[in-house]
């Protein structure tokens, strides 16, 4: 974590260290304190392995009450809080802070409702986003964002990143999904946001604090709609001489008035390492990898099918396979779903990144991705959402070379600065965490960034609620607070006025 | 009193500026088509965007449209039609139920895309409407304030109409409401179970803070998580979080072919179970409402006739809409009397109908609320409220969609402890004459701990509070 600066710690909270467990202890009774190094060490990371750091204490609450206990006293006694869920965040969102305790909700782990009338499931946010898919689909229903790592992460964290998955395009991220959540404010006020109905009886907070990176409030209960599963599936497997000859298939079957269940792409690196790894049958003459999902009723899909197999032809497909069977499509999904441990065989290590890009500018990026990627020494291999021009490059390096993870670091920094620069984001559903922190500049200018500063200050006003994510630059709130005033003329003093 | 017309991003800022300066409440309006909706406000000035207009971005094949926010919706309509494509959450039209008139019911819109079988696949992008092209945006920001000079007076657009003359039928058509608006109401329609409303749909925007500062949040790609997502904050603000200038929405292919089944003489509760069944089929349904034998009466020019109907409507490609109608029909015939089929262009017309609240369109200002709530509870609530007060109501979105038009008074405390009894919800009372909408909170009240959040959230963004003071929650002090 060389370049990586966290928020400096506060010494006069790391000397109280003995008092806050003890005093936390109190609120969480039993076992819900975890304060000595060899088991805070299960804590000290998430997904982004690379940055590592012991928390203040480990504090895990199985109630709303304990919760809101928890961030009344830290908010009186000026203790900061990181919240985390199943720590899966791929850009540091859950990274532990030297000063902060880190509040983990994996005691919250029950499903508490199941309204097939109103087709909305209510959990607490520890369950899995798989969890919920798995309680309701023996009546024929499923959670429909599905994140590559919905077997682990939390639906309250699923919330806090507003985690997308592979059918986004056509069923939406997490915040389309979700109806509701209770949450605790840091100084204890327990807030509902939404319920079983639909929209806001005034602003939209839920929309604020769905992807706000557990910066506003710790959720302790979730509403989320669950929708029928479609009742078939379908795949075609396409390969492409060019990405380029695949991206414009993927314009044409959307302009075509298609919106598939999920359309992912691989280039030449990915496809050849997928393959090596799972035998998926891929072919390996090809330069672009197309899967096309369809789901819906079969007379749907069959006429939908033969549209696309006609469009991707009409590109200059050189093979296209359809899934005859089940067995087939998830064969197809197969080598896709395994690239990322693929990867990982072919280098030591791989940095997953997580820029979105206008879908037509995939052939320019992918080229300057090449250049960048001779000028580094470093080689990429890329999986993309096509359908919503999510990129998913993997940098390959090695971390025991001296200076490669650095260079890793740098060529991400420089692929995420492309992707802003041909109208794109830095992150599509992976978060800024601390990742991506100091590259919302690239993005944002002062007053953007100081406006979603207040909002947290209207949350969180003394900013203790994972510190060190999101913002480059926390300024306090009073601070952010201040007005320039423009006192002056009337503008347009040659108007009329009455 | 001032009205200001400003047609660059810069004089808004300018405005606003001066504004926040000299403590001056601005009230925002863009076609003034939903002015009566909220408490009514006491504002010296008019902020009247309705020239800042023009698509800046439209790329079909990324599903991206940008526009500036006075542009009419009915242009972006057009538009997107002509491509084949749509706002999916077809965005209600409040001119009629507000006693504005607007464009004849039957065939303004029929035009849209669902009859259009979309664009040849191999066509170059659209990229920006070239007629209304202009500087974008990013550009107007770098003009600076001090050059401009705003419209010559005599251009300046006169907005003094009182809500009920409405704008003259000639120039009914332009005034329909600016996308603007559709994203600080968050506007929505009977596709909303489905396909979400305007803040499911909303990529990014621009506007000015309260603190005369011109923000930016969210792009134009459909998937990002980067920062907050200030877009979404401002979905449902009714103006009073920042002056919207520019907005950035996703859109969608318009669906092929569309038809309705109509169940014939449930009552309400039959109704209810019925749509719960049809939703949760493999029959995909995009739009359920049911209307009582009162409104049931009053679409489509009678011609459903005098019993209530219950509507199902499905969209798609031609095969599927087929057999899911199919489907439907044997999986509901048990339960249903009759099954009728309304197709294409009537079911277009029917659930524009439903959408724009036609069976409440009576040219009247007694209360008529909306109600939003969980689906099987909305026909119960209605049932025990109808014990204290008399009313009428039709249902969108399964039942959970409620209209309510009171015969008398507002009955809000009543309506409001229901809804709560009933599992919650909210209640805006969307029509009432001014002196109710004074006196009644026309939004739901929060619990003390989120009316506080609230008023610390307008506070970070307007706290001078000049932006339509008082159209959501009472100014304090």
């Amino acid at each position: 974590m060389s370049r990586l600066a966290m928020p400096p710690s506060d010494p006069a909270t790391l000397a109280r260290r003995d008092r806050i467990i003890a005093d936390l202890q109190a609120i969480v009774p039993g076992e819900g304190v975890v304060e000595n190094e060899n088991a805070m060490r299960a804590f000290e990371t998430d997904g982004l392995t690379a940055y590592r750091q012991l928390p203040l204490a480990v504090v895990l609450p199985a109630t709303t009450a304990e919760v809101s206990r928890v961030l009344r006293y830290c908010r009186d006694n000026g203790v900061r809080v990181v919240p985390r869920g199943s720590g899966t965040s791929l850009s540091g969102g859950a990274l532990p802070v030297e000063d902060a305790v880190l509040l983990v909700m994996s005691r919250f782990n029950r499903i508490l409702e199941i309204d097939y009338d109103n087709r909305v499931v209510v959990v607490q946010p520890g369950v899995t986003n798989l969890g919920i898919t798995q309680a309701v689909e023996g009546e024929g229903f499923y959670y429909a964002p599905d994140p590559s790592s919905q077997i682990a992460c939390s639906i309250g964290g699923n919330v806090a990143e507003n985690s997308g998955g592979v059918h986004c395009l056509k069923y939406g991220l997490t915040a389309n999904n979700v109806l509701g959540v209770e949450m605790v404010l840091m100084d204890g006020e327990v807030i509902r946001l939404g319920g079983s109905h639909l929209d806001s009886e005034g602003y939209d907070l839920l929309g604020l604090v769905t992807g706000s990176e557990g910066l506003l409030g710790v959720v302790t209960e979730v509403t989320v709609r669950i929708l029928r599963r479609p009742e078939a599936a379908r795949a075609l497997l396409i390969g492409f001489p060019s990405s380029e000859a695949g991206g414009r298939c993927v314009a044409d079957v959307i302009a075509g008035g298609m919106i598939p269940g999920g359309m992912e792409m691989m280039d030449g690196p990915a496809i050849r390492a997928a393959e090596d790894f799972v035998h998926a049958g891929y072919p390996l003459d090809c330069d672009a990898l197309l899967i096309v999902e369809l789901d819906g009723p079969v007379v749907e899909i069959d006429h939908l099918v033969d549209k696309v197999e006609a469009i991707a032809y009409a590109n200059g497909a050189t093979s296209c396979r359809i899934s005859k069977s089940e067995e087939e499509r998830l064969a197809f999904w197969a080598g896709r779903k395994a690239a990322f441990p693929a990867v990982g065989r072919i280098s030591p290590d791989y940095y997953c990144m997580d820029g979105t890009i206008p879908r037509g500018r995939l052939p320019e990026v992918l080229g300057r991705m090449r250049e960048m990627s001779g000028r580094y020494g470093l080689g990429v291999a890329n999986v993309f959402h096509a359908g919503d021009g999510n990129l998913h490059p993997l940098i390959l390096y090695d971390a025991n070379k001296p200076g490669e993870l650095d260079k890793a670091e740098a060529f991400g920094a420089d692929i995420l600065r492309l992707c802003v620069e041909v109208g794109g984001v830095l992150t599509g559903e992976h978060g800024v965490g601390v990742e991506k922190r100091d590259l919302m500049p690239v993005m944002f200018n002062d007053e953007d960034l100081n406006q979603q500063m207040r909002v947290k200050c209207a949350f969180d006003p003394q900013q203790l609620l994972n510190p060190g994510k999101v913002f480059p630059q926390l300024h306090r709130c009073a601070e952010l607070g201040r007005m320039h005033i423009h006192r002056g003329q009337l503008p347009f003093p040659e108007l009329e006025r009455f | 009193m001032t009205i200001f017309t400003p047609s660059t991003e810069a004089e808004i800022l300018n405005v606003v500026r001066w504004a926040a300066g000299e403590e001056q409440p601005l009230e925002i309006v863009g076609h003034a088509s939903k002015r009566s909706v909220g408490r009514p406000m006491q504002t010296a000035h008019t902020l009247d965007l309705s020239g800042l207009s023009g698509v800046t971005l439209y790329e079909p094949e990324e599903l991206v449209l940008s526009a500036r926010a006075g542009t009419p919706l009915a242009e972006i309509e057009a538009l997107l039609a002509e491509r084949g494509q749509q706002l999916a959450f077809e965005p209600m039209d409040y001119r009629p139920l507000l006693g504005l008139r607007g464009p004849p019911a039957s065939e303004a819109k029929l035009k849209g895309g669902t009859e259009n079988s979309g664009p040849p696949a191999s066509e170059a992008k659209l990229k920006g409407g070239t007629e209304n092209s202009g500087p974008p945006a990013s550009e107007a920001k770098l003009k600076g304030g001090t050059e401009n000079s705003g419209p010559p007076a005599s251009e300046a657009k006169l907005k003094g109409e009182t809500e009920k003359s409405g704008p003259p039928a000639s120039e009914a058509k332009l005034k329909g409401g600016t996308i603007g608006a559709v994203l600080a109401a968050n506007l929505s329609g009977p596709r909303r179970i489905k396909a979400g409303a305007a803040r499911d749909h909303i990529l990014g925007v621009r506007f000015v803070s309260g603190r005369g500062e011109l923000v930016k949040s969210g792009g134009r790609v459909v998937k990002n998580v980067t920062g907050y997502d200030l877009s979404k904050g401002m979905s449902g603000s009714w103006g009073t979080l920042g002056v919207l200038t520019e907005v950035t929405f996703k859109v969608l292919p318009a669906a092929e072919v569309e038809t309705t089944l109509v169940l014939r003489g449930l009552s309400d509760e039959d109704a209810a179970r019925a749509m719960s069944v049809a939703i949760g089929s493999a029959g995909d349904v995009s739009s359920a409402a049911h209307l009582p034998v009162m409104s049931a009466g009053k679409v489509l020019a009678g011609a459903l006739g005098g019993e209530p109907a219950t509507l199902l409507r499905l969209e798609g490609v031609a095969p599927s809409v087929k057999w899911r109608a199919a489907h439907l029909k044997d999986l509901l015939k048990k339960s249903v009397r009759m099954i009728d089929e309304i197709k294409e262009k009537e079911s277009r017309r029917l659930w524009r109908e439903i959408r724009d609240v036609i069976p409440f369109a009576d040219g009247r200002s007694n209360p008529v609320w909306r109600v939003s709530m969980a689906p099987s509870q909305g026909w119960k609530m209605l049932d025990a409220l109808r014990r204290h007060a008399a009313a009428d109501a039709f249902y969108d979105w399964q039942g959970g969609l409620i209209w309510i038009w009171m015969a008398h008074e507002a009955d809000a405390a009543a309506l409001r402890t229901m809804i709560s009894k009933f599992g919650g919800g909210h209640a805006t009372l969307v029509r009432a004459p001014e002196a109710v909408r004074a006196a009644v909170p026309v939004f739901e009240p929060q619990p003390p701990a989120l009316a506080a959040l609230t008023r610390r959230l307008k506070n970070e963004f307007d706290p001078r509070g000049i932006l339509n003071p008082g159209r959501m929650v009472p100014v304090l002090g």
